[in-house]
């Protein structure tokens, strides 16, 4: 997510804003904002609404047995359809923001 | 115990080897490079084993008492599990993941879903991929779901 935050103005240049996505609460979420000035958004998905939907619910894996996200970073256009998906298989693993770039250079 | 009897290969093995497995958390977690990878982690671990079976092999050397030997069997087997732990950590327990077979894949339609910003309020996919971004309309949106903070 630092990497995303140096990273703000090629998204910005690409037209491509990107939020980050956890079963954090909207305060956490403010408090972590605030701790490491992050300036693009964090989301709250505290009722498994949307990893739900998406299938990406890994049962039981948080604090205390919760429902997390398993990492999971997706590419949406405007019209609403995937343009590219990242779904690691080890989550020690995470996506370069290089990558995510280089696939929004393919959006129209 | 004067300086000369002490297994220096055998205690500076033991604290590489939790160097080389707290270093990855506190350090090489930040770099792409060393995050998504270990290799830095695995090089130290290779030389704190390395430390550690000279330690081993120095006590179990003749002139030795007893109680080095018995010392040294502890500290090495400490030494190596922190490394086998670093291993399973990394290379087994965090594959443990689903796969995920019904995450909508690239020309599929993403869910309309609704989250909620830091201000508590509701925000779903649509009005973010509306909102303009320095007033011109966004070419798209990148979910980034993560575990959480904790």
């Amino acid at each position: 997510m630092r990497s995303v935050e140096k990273n703000l103005a090629a998204f910005n240049e690409a037209g491509v804003r990107p939020v980050a996505i956890s079963v954090d609460s909207p305060e956490e979420n403010r408090w972590l904002v605030q701790q490491a000035g992050y300036s693009f958004p964090l989301l709250s998905d505290s009722s498994r609404e949307a990893i739900r939907r998406f299938d990406i619910v890994h049962k039981g894996a948080g604090e205390n047995g919760q429902d997390i996200a398993r990492p999971a970073e997706f590419l949406i256009d405007s019209t609403g359809v995937v343009r590219w998906v990242n779904l690691t298989e080890n989550y020690m693993v995470r996506v370069r923001v290089e990558e995510i770039l280089a696939a929004t250079r393919d959006l129209k | 115990m004067t300086l000369k009897r002490i297994n220096w290969p055998l205690w500076s093995g033991l604290l590489l080897s939790l160097f080389a497995f707290l270093s990855y958390y506190l350090i090489f977690v930040w770099y792409p490079t060393t995050r998504n990878f270990p290799w830095a982690n695995l090089l130290l671990f290779v030389g704190a084993v390395a430390l550690l079976v000279a330690g081993f092999r120095r006590a179990f050397k003749t002139d030795r008492p007893l109680r080095s030997k018995i010392v040294a069997s502890i500290v090495t087997s400490v030494g190596v599990l922190v490394c086998a732990l670093f291993l399973f950590i990394f290379f087994v327990a965090a594959k443990w993941i689903p796969a995920a077979p019904g995450a909508p894949r690239v020309g599929q339609k993403a869910p309309d879903v609704t989250i909620t910003d830091t201000n508590n309020k509701p925000i779903s996919l649509a009005q973010l991929l509306s909102t303009p971004i320095e007033g011109k309309p966004p070419r798209g949106v990148v979910l980034i779901f993560y575990r959480g903070y904790w």
